[in-house]
């Protein structure tokens, strides 16, 4: 059995936004079951009143003062965008 | 004979008796390229009207504040950013990408009065270690072009051992700096998690990435640390720690020191010619004057799912903000917004980066959000703990960088263990935060074999004290490839 | 078959600090389309955040004004999903450690005060702002893109649309009161919605909710929970089941309509996010916020009733925002009797303010001008009616009573002399109304007052009128 099916590449794909053609799904369901098996060893790693470690450093409070500054010039953005109009950039409707 | 094998201090001795000009040093660099490029596809933009015209600006700046790096060319990796220049991630996503601003780095390398000539070659946004993940080029080992260079990092560890710049700045979030500097026999530095700002690095995994320096020598390196380290207030997790001056670590006394090597290090999945350098590397540690001991990092074995769940968990939220809108790659086959979000990403992203970013959304979807990442957390706090208590009782670990040499391009597919050999030497010294920097310690078959060095938190300076002495005691650092000479 | 109503709210309010929450652009209300950004405000490759300190601290006061416990260690999260006004695609807010937590605001409903609990104070970063055309395509200005915000989520505590209501006006205030955000709905720094459900009395568990959104004022909030509530209703009686969904107020019809049903379809996958280190805040941090939190609403309501003797409605009006509870202090601590500086403020003031539609600082009144002409009135030296044409020139030009009554001669006359000799001549021009007064038509002294009043322009002192009319007629 396959511990990452091609409705599961569909699923999580939906939340990733990448479209993945059937057979696409085929490939990348094998790839990520090899990494759900391979991510499954971590299982037997006993970590009871173990602290999750998500930051390398024992840092706290970088603050920053409440002072404006570094304005992006708004034709400097405009630059890399493909599509703008009256200063805003221009999307596509959801639909 | 080029300029670009020199030291630094060799190079400002040539400038300072004005027996060179920066211009001809950079123009030196160009030529290099120019020559070697082509067969080491290390380089995927060159910026040589900038560099040229900053060299003339410089020979005509004042003698006086010239530092140890001033007016020597330098290349970057290309997932630095860099203003008016492309910064692409080796992604068709940020093909024509020209960024509004300097990373912090590049803003000091420039204060350091450095010429960049150019951006470096990758894997696509650091997922890789070949560099064969580039969306662009495949970038070739200087040592044997058949061969990969390593990777991420691939084109700027390449550029340097060509010997077409001294200098070259790469990124490391399981090993980029130092795998490619081991596979291309330079020296390559992955420092403390806060020692360089990341601001201007386009991120991959925020809690492992950091930017590192990639030279010939030890000293060069250690004065490129210097020139970029320090705190900065658009990095909050940049460290306020004092910044000491590598260079005087660079005692060549080591005498006394406690090394302590672990017996994962040196077991299943590496290659025996890889162990019988790093044993005789600890050889010639012992015979300064350092005493070696076994240890034990007993979690290493789970460094390579640990990493994989986090660095992916991580990707996944970075990478979303490549969406077709603001910036980058726009699918023209997009008729809605789903489609431009769902298409621009597929066309944009190759298959590596596609799969990290599926499994990472997997890793922080709802119902494995606790089994898969937090409990990786969990084993990250068991890894960095490993470490700690190895430094209770010793000043550095030793082992080696990668389980191989280089490996032939396109080659199959190296077996699990190998794989996952490798990933232990490497990534938890990312997980745990701590630096850590390749050396050359011998070849094997032509190719070279690097020996790691592992230190404390913000212990970089013991880390380059005992590199150096190492390299003061062999040759390997002398030795270059011979790629191009001959045609001189 | 009777059913309990069961409302928690969860509000958004934009904290008032000069730049964003996680980058230097300035944050503020107004500007042109997209002149207000920081490359991180735009997801940039390479950008990373930076904690705007007063967010933070505006975060802990208002949890601390809202009777929260303040995190001792809190962090930042990203939640995902892709949306043009989202650009990282992901929003930073605060998952798991909320700056603040088991919170209470008390209300008063037909007389009866109930604490409602609030579960969680979070901080966050505001989206950006999406306009839709008819032409196939949306605009994104990303000038509020990390803003900072506030998020209040209460318990399921309330039990109706007047509670929904209640809660609010006495939400807005404190946070008002506290100076962290102009909490004005109709300009987007106070955001509403309410999840409601009904369950048959005497049930423990709660029924299928719902979520509505598009609330813009506080009306709306409340009507639109009652037509929820009824739409509702009616499913449940007719045997029918609520379905889980997000709805929307039309304000247009006053009714709900639906928006999306929601499906497990949304996962956030919360992350730590990386780039921004754990805040650790100690007592001393927590005392120097509180420090600077003002009296609020219910301290001063109580202050009004106990010391100044007040009514509690009083009391309550006076309270409602801050600029009018201050004006009214520093209106007494000028001088003016309290309940009559009270009766000003809820009486022609803010008859004034309503038929204006300003606010008190949009006009010229201070409490020193309103005082002063208070004074006056207590001793005596303009009559109400007089006060009138006084107040009228201090909320349109400003200045002081009594500078305003000298020059446009508004004194009151109270010279009992001078009255006497003016009666005295009314009354000879006027013999038949003496002799309807006395024949017994009361109404025929009001006339003569009237004409005495005329005759002064205004200013005599009318109870000295009335006293001297009625002596010189019985005089006759």
């Amino acid at each position: 059995m396959t511990k990452f099916t091609t409705e599961d590449v569909h699923y999580f794909a939906n939340f990733a936004k990448i479209a993945f053609s059937d057979q696409e799904a085929e490939v990348f369901s094998e790839i990520i079951s090899e990494l759900v098996e391979f991510g499954d060893a971590l299982k037997e790693v006993d970590t009871d009143n173990i602290e999750p470690m998500t930051h390398p450093l024992q840092m706290f409070n970088v603050l920053r003062e409440d002072v404006p500054q570094d304005v992006l010039d708004r034709d400097e953005m405009l630059a890399s965008v493909k599509e703008h109009e009256d200063g805003m950039i221009k999307v596509p409707n959801i639909l | 004979m080029t300029l670009m094998k020199k030291t630094a201090a060799e190079l400002q001795a040539l400038l300072h008796n004005r027996e060179v000009s920066v211009k001809e040093v950079t123009e030196d660099s160009f030529k290099q390229i120019a020559k070697l490029d082509g067969q080491v596809k290390a380089f995927l933009a060159l910026t040589e009207e900038e560099a040229l015209a900053k060299a003339e600006a410089l020979d005509n700046s004042s003698q006086d504040s010239r530092g140890p790096l001033f007016g020597l060319p330098i290349g970057i990796k290309d997932n630095i950013v860099t203003k008016g220049t492309a910064t692409t991630c080796a992604s068709k996503m940020l093909e024509n990408f020209v960024p509004v601003y300097d990373a912090t780095a590049v803003e000091k390398v420039n204060e350091a009065g450095m010429v960049s000539v150019g951006k470096l070659n990758m894997d696509e946004f650091a997922m890789g270690s070949t560099t064969e993940r580039s969306a662009f080029q495949t970038t070739h080992n200087p040592w044997n072009l058949d061969c990969v260079p390593g990777g991420s990092s691939g084109g700027s560890a390449a550029a340097v051992a060509a010997g077409e710049v001294p200098f070259s700045l790469g990124t490391d979030t399981g090993g980029s700096v130092r795998q490619p500097a081991a596979f291309c026999g330079v020296v390559g530095m992955k420092p403390t998690y806060g020692r360089v700002s990341r601001s201007g690095l386009v991120a991959f995994a925020s809690s492992l990435d950091q930017i590192g320096p990639i030279t010939r020598t030890v000293e060069d390196n250690a004065l490129l640390l210097n020139a970029i380290s320090g705190i900065d207030h658009r990095d909050s997790s940049s460290s306020p720690q004092q910044v000491p001056d590598f260079k005087s670590a660079l005692t060549g006394d080591i005498k006394g020191l406690r090394i302590a090597v672990p017996k994962e290090y040196l077991g299943e999945g590496i290659t025996e010619d890889v162990k019988d350098k790093v044993r005789a590397s600890l050889k010639v540690l012992e015979s300064l004057g350092a005493s070696i001991e076994e240890v034990t990092l007993p979690h290493s074995k789970y460094a390579s799912p640990t990493y994989y769940a986090i660095a992916t968990a991580e990707a996944s939220s970075n990478l979303a903000r490549f969406d077709g809108i603001r910036y980058g790659y726009r699918s023209e086959n997009a008729g809605n917004l789903e489609e431009v979000y769902t298409r621009s990403r597929a066309e944009g992203f190759g298959t590596e980066v596609k799969k990290r970013i599926l499994y990472g959304t997997y890793a922080l979807s709802a119902d494995h959000h606790e089994e898969l990442y937090v409990k990786a957390m969990k084993v990250r706090t068991l890894i960095a703990q490993d470490f700690a208590s190895v430094f209770e009782n010793h000043d550095v670990i030793v082992g080696p960088t990668s389980a191989t040499t280089a490996y032939e391009i396109g080659g199959v597919a190296q077996n699990q263990l190998t794989l996952y050999a490798n990933d232990i030497l490497t990534v938890s010294v990312n997980l745990a935060g701590i630096p850590a920097i390749s050396i050359p310690c011998g070849f094997s078959n032509g190719l070279p074999v690097g020996l790691q060095i592992i230190g404390k938190h913000f212990d970089e300076a013991l880390i380059y004290r005992v590199a150096h002495a190492f390299e003061q005691a062999t040759d390997f650092h002398k030795s270059t490839p011979s790629l191009g000479e001959g045609t001189n | 078959m009777n059913f309990e109503t069961i409302v928690g709210l969860e509000v958004h309010v934009e904290l008032k600090t000069d730049t964003k929450i996680f980058s230097p652009a300035p944050s503020h209300y107004g500007a042109e389309p997209n002149m207000n950004i920081h490359v991180y405000d735009l997801a940039y490759p390479g950008t990373l955040p930076t904690l705007n300190k007063r967010a933070v601290d505006f975060g802990m006061k208002a949890s601390l004004a809202l009777n929260c416990e303040v995190a001792k260690v809190m962090n930042f999260d990203r939640k995902h999903y892709f949306y043009p006004d989202n650009p990282s695609a992901y929003q930073t807010s605060q998952d798991k450690r909320p700056v603040g937590q088991n919170g209470w605001i008390e209300i008063e409903v037909e007389g009866k005060k109930k604490k409602i609990r609030i579960e969680r104070v979070h901080l966050e970063e505001d989206a950006g702002k999406l306009t839709h055309s008819d032409n196939g395509y949306s605009l994104v200005d990303l000038n509020r893109q990390g803003t900072p915000l506030i998020e209040i989520v209460t318990e399921a505590d309330i039990r109706s649309p007047e509670e929904a209501y209640a809660f609010l006006e006495k939400l807005k205030a404190i946070i008002q009161y506290t100076g962290v955000s102009d909490v004005r709905m109709e300009e987007g720094s106070l955001r509403c919605d309410a999840n409601i459900s009904l369950r048959p009395f005497g049930q423990e568990e709660f029924g299928t909710k719902t979520e509505l959104k598009n609330l813009n004022s506080f009306n709306f909030v409340r009507r639109g929970i009652a037509n929820e509530v009824e739409r509702q209703e009616k499913i449940l009686l007719s045997g029918g089941e609520i379905q889980q969904e997000t709805r929307r107020y039309d304000e247009a019809t006053g009714q709900t309509v639906l928006m999306r049903i929601k499906g497990s379809a949304n996962d956030y996958r919360f992350i730590n996010d990386p780039d921004l280190p754990e805040i650790h805040i100690d007592k001393e941090w927590v005392d120097r916020v509180r420090a600077e939190i003002p009296e609020l609403p219910d301290a001063r309501k109580a202050r009004y009733v106990n010391e100044l003797d007040l009514p509690e409605y009083d009391a309550h009006v006076l309270t409602l925002t801050k600029e009018m509870s201050d004006f009214f202090d520093a209106t007494v601590e000028a001088g003016a009797e309290a309940k009559l500086a009270s009766n000003w403020l809820m009486g022609e003031v803010s008859a004034y303010l309503n038929a204006e539609q300003k606010e008190l600082h949009d006009t010229a009144l201070t409490p020193e001008g309103l005082s002063s002409m208070i004074k006056l009135i207590e001793d005596g030296t303009i009559s109400s009616k007089i006060a009138k044409k006084v107040f009228k020139e201090l909320i349109e030009n400003g200045g002081n009573a009594a500078d305003i009554v000298k020059e446009k001669g508004l004194v009151q006359i109270s010279d009992e002399g001078t009255l006497r000799t003016i009666v005295t001549e009314i009354l000879d021009a006027n013999e038949q109304s003496i002799e309807d007064f006395k024949n017994g038509k009361d109404r025929a002294v009001g006339f003569l007052v009237g004409q005495v009043m005329k005759a002064t322009k205004g200013q005599a002192n009318p109870p000295l009128v009335n006293k001297i009319l009625l002596e010189e007629i019985n005089k006759r």
